[in-house]
């Protein structure tokens, strides 16, 4: 039996769900026998881990602080094992741009974006690249913020008279967003589990929203708004490559413990194309990872416990 | 949730639900259920309660204007004369000795009942689901205004209703289109079971229907045969002007009417009221019954006893010093919007109630806008909550009466703050200096001081007839 700190809530735009997670994780950890200390983070966080003195923290949290490296750079510099991945595996994932030069760069394949920070256009004139950006990436374009994840922030520009509010909606999220060429086809989700040293790739999820036309903030945690199809029906061949390229995206990124990968599998074409990785993907009841581990027959607890166990292995130094 | 810090919970309790059991629930869910939105904005409004945000966001009344001293009394006092009547249940239709009140308050807004035409309610939203629950069937239609209260767009979407929303501007509800759309409605096989309405300071408009209007609605309903639903919580909260009567004084044959004790006494002790034609109340009553046998008798005795107390303040003063301390913040947060919001915004001039309107340059969807207040820690509700097919998303609703003076300036000075960086953004976006909107009226429609002219042209530019199922 450990005593494990549940990190949760906190102040993210993420933190209704970071608390369904959080509360799910604690369930799960004290049916394995563990004494759980719950934190909803705060200003008093280092206070409160310096009084409860916990063996191990279980990031349960989503967004900006809990997933960018924030709380884990704490953590390690109080010397406090936590699941999950380290440090600046966490920054480049939870940085889309960060993620998709790092995937383009070793030849992943991922949308072909630009990323501008709001000081391009209000002091270098990058408004005057918008025509050459749409010309590139061809209507419909997909525009979000750099650093959110839940699709909170994310536009469909459909002209070029879209392309200014897309931009101001995004920014209301983040300093840096970026323009995406928009992939039609099916929306695949490949989680990721450490097991005994090495990373393993559940069964894909395929997500089917089934009212708006794009997969967004509401129906990814609303139950009976989306339809998810565990294993997604793919041939072999297609569900063995979208499995190998996000195996191939969390050792890039230097994920660890657990994690998700998001893909579009292009309609006519049959192209993979990584959307973004999440680093500490939703522990809901609605959420992809337990859903492929359950496909994949491991229930809830066990992969509650195999993610423990993962973070136990892991001494901060061995972690990206 | 986990036992106490430290301790390891019962080892017995089952999991949480599992992927199956999701596919297993989702199968279970009743047909209504689907159209019940979930929203981001609701994950965003969660976190305006956070102690550090400034929230404009609340439809609350302050509270913390009600001395303690008379509460602990008045409780004493409940204590003292009915404590085994308050523990006990109540009939459906209410308590005699709230009833009385009831009449009393409806007196001062002009309009004379008996006590066995009130049927007393849980709060005024109770009101509007057993008008629901007592008129619908999935697919019938409802007007209301555009836009709406927000707190009726889920019990509307509940009932599977099909919503028309009806365009407004500083007058209220525009009527002539409301006879279009009805018209139109009735063409296509419609009539709409009941016309919703929030006369005075609408919420979130802040605009009162004008004496003219109230006459011409109260006449179209008569003519139709329609039932209005006339949701007057704030009327006693008037700050300028002189109070205008209420649908209900001008008509008693088809006007429902709904008031509530939550923002001239509290909402706390979730007391509302109904009148309505007599088959209609008598449905209302059973549909109560099923849904929870009575209103809470600790409040209605509660509220009885602040009534008929000698102690000040009296009910009325009470209210007459809520009006004090609201028209102040009201006048605090019109100057504050005058002069931190940029030229392109416009905002309504509420004569009373709890909510200015504001809308920006449509380029700016104040649903995300609210994610960049919240990091400015400063809230309020995002326009689309009003609406049930997606407009409203450049407007949004600011309250001014849950909130001091300073954290209103404050409020209203972030926000501007935000709203002046993204108008400038857009100028640099589209390479021109931004240009202000065209004049518009601030409830969101270009300014008509007149109705239009009737042509068939006109007609079709100014009839937004949005039908969705909600």
């Amino acid at each position: 039996m450990s005593r494990i700190a549940v990190l949760k809530g906190g102040r993210s735009l993420e933190r209704q769900v970071s608390l369904k997670s959080g509360a799910r994780v604690q369930d799960a950890l004290e049916r394995l026998g563990h004494a759980i200390v719950p934190i909803d983070v705060g200003a008093d966080l280092v206070d409160r881990l310096t009084a409860e003195v916990p063996e191990l923290a279980f990031v349960a949290l989503h967004g900006r602080d809990g997933e960018d490296g924030t709380v884990q750079e704490l953590l390690q510099v109080m010397g406090i094992p936590h699941t999950g991945s380290g440090v600046s595996a966490c920054i480049r994932t939870a940085d889309k741009v960060l993620a998709k030069h790092a995937m383009r760069d070793a030849g992943i394949p991922t949308p072909d974006f630009f990323a501008f920070s709001e000081t391009a256009f209000r002091e270098l004139g990058a408004a005057q690249a918008l025509p050459a950006i749409e010309q590139r990436l061809q209507f419909p374009i997909v525009v979000k913020p750099a650093g959110q994840g839940s699709a909170l922030g994310i536009k469909f520009a459909r002209t070029p008279s879209d392309v200014p509010g897309a931009l101001i909606a995004a920014f209301s999220y983040d300093r840096k967003v970026l323009l995406e060429r928009y992939v039609p086809g099916r929306d695949l989700a490949v989680s990721i589990i450490d097991e005994g040293g090495a990373a393993r790739a559940l069964p894909i999820v395929e997500a089917v929203p089934q009212q708006e036309d794009f997969y967004d903030f509401e129906s990814r945690y609303e139950i009976g708004r989306t339809r998810f199809v565990c294993p997604a029906a793919l041939n072999d061949q297609v569900a063995e490559r979208a499995a190998a390229i996000a195996l191939e995206v969390y050792a890039l990124l230097g994920l660890s413990g657990f994690a998700r990968v998001d893909l579009m599998l292009e309609s006519g074409t049959d192209e993979l194309y990584v959307l973004e990785a999440d680093a500490i993907p939703g522990l809901t009841e609605t959420s992809l990872l337990p859903q492929a581990a359950d496909a994949a027959g491991i229930g809830f607890d066990e992969l509650i416990g195999r993610i423990v166990e993962a973070a136990g292995a892991l001494t901060p130094e061995l972690r990206g | 949730m986990s036992g106490p810090a430290g301790r390891a919970g019962p080892p017995s309790r089952r999991p949480r639900s599992t992927a199956r059991d999701i596919e297993r629930y989702g199968a279970l869910f009743a047909e209504r259920t689907k159209v019940m939105k979930s929203s981001a904005m609701r994950d965003l409004m969660a976190l305006t309660e956070r102690d550090d945000v400034i929230s404009l966001a609340g439809g609350l009344p302050d509270t913390s204007t009600f001395p303690a001293d008379s509460y602990a009394s008045l409780m004493s006092t409940v204590a003292a004369n009915s404590c085994a009547r308050a523990l006990q249940y109540g009939p459906t239709e209410g308590l005699a000795v709230v009833k009385r009140c009831i009449v009393e308050v409806m007196r001062t807004e002009g309009i004379e009942v008996d006590e066995d035409e009130v049927l007393v309610t849980t709060g005024g939203q109770q009101v509007i689901d057993l008008v629901c629950k007592t008129l619908l069937d999935p697919g019938d239609v409802v007007v209301c205004e555009a836009p709406t209260y927000p707190g009726a767009v889920p019990t509307f979407c509940a009932y599977q209703a099909n919503v028309v929303q009806v365009t407004m501007d500083r007058d209220g509800m525009r009527v002539w289109e409301l006879e279009t759309t009805l018209d139109e409605l009735e063409r296509a096989g419609h009539t709409p079971k009941f016309i919703y309405t929030v006369p005075n300071f609408h919420n979130p408009a802040g605009v009162t229907l004008s004496l003219e209007r109230r006459h011409e609605l109260v006449r179209i309903a008569s003519e139709r045969e329609l039932l209005v639903l006339e949701d007057n919580p704030y009327g006693l909260l008037r700050y300028e002007g002189a109070p205008l009567p209420s649908l209900r004084s001008l008509d008693e044959e088809f006007i429902i009417y709904a008031g509530t004790f939550s923002k001239i006494l509290s909402p706390g002790v979730r007391l509302g009221w109904t009148t309505a034609p007599a088959p209609v109340l008598a449905k209302m009553n059973l549909g109560k019954q099923a849904s929870d046998l009575c209103s809470s008798s600790i409040s209605q005795y509660f509220v009885s006893a602040y009534f008929e107390s000698p102690e000040p303040p009296s009910w009325e003063e009470y209210v007459r010093s809520l009006i004090e301390i609201y028209r102040r913040r009201r006048d605090v947060m019109l100057d504050a919007l005058a002069e931190h919001f940029p030229r392109e915004a416009e905002w309504t001039h509420p004569q009373g109630g709890l909510f200015i309107w504001a809308t920006l340059p449509d380029y700016i969807d104040t649903t995300d806008l609210l994610a960049r207040g919240l990091e400015e820690h400063v809230a309020f509700v995002p326009g689309r909550a009003a609406y049930v097919d997606g407009r409203g998303g450049s407007s949004m609703r600011l309250n001014f009466s849950g909130v001091g003076v300073d954290d209103i300036r404050e409020g209203i000075k972030r926000l501007g703050e935000v709203v002046r960086e993204q108008v400038e953004l857009y100028g640099t976006l589209t390479g021109a200096a931004p240009k202000p909107t065209p004049r518009r009226d601030p409830v969101g429609d270009p300014v008509r001081a007149d109705p239009p002219p009737r042509t068939a042209d006109e007609s079709a530019n100014i009839l937004h007839l949005r039908r969705k199922r909600a």
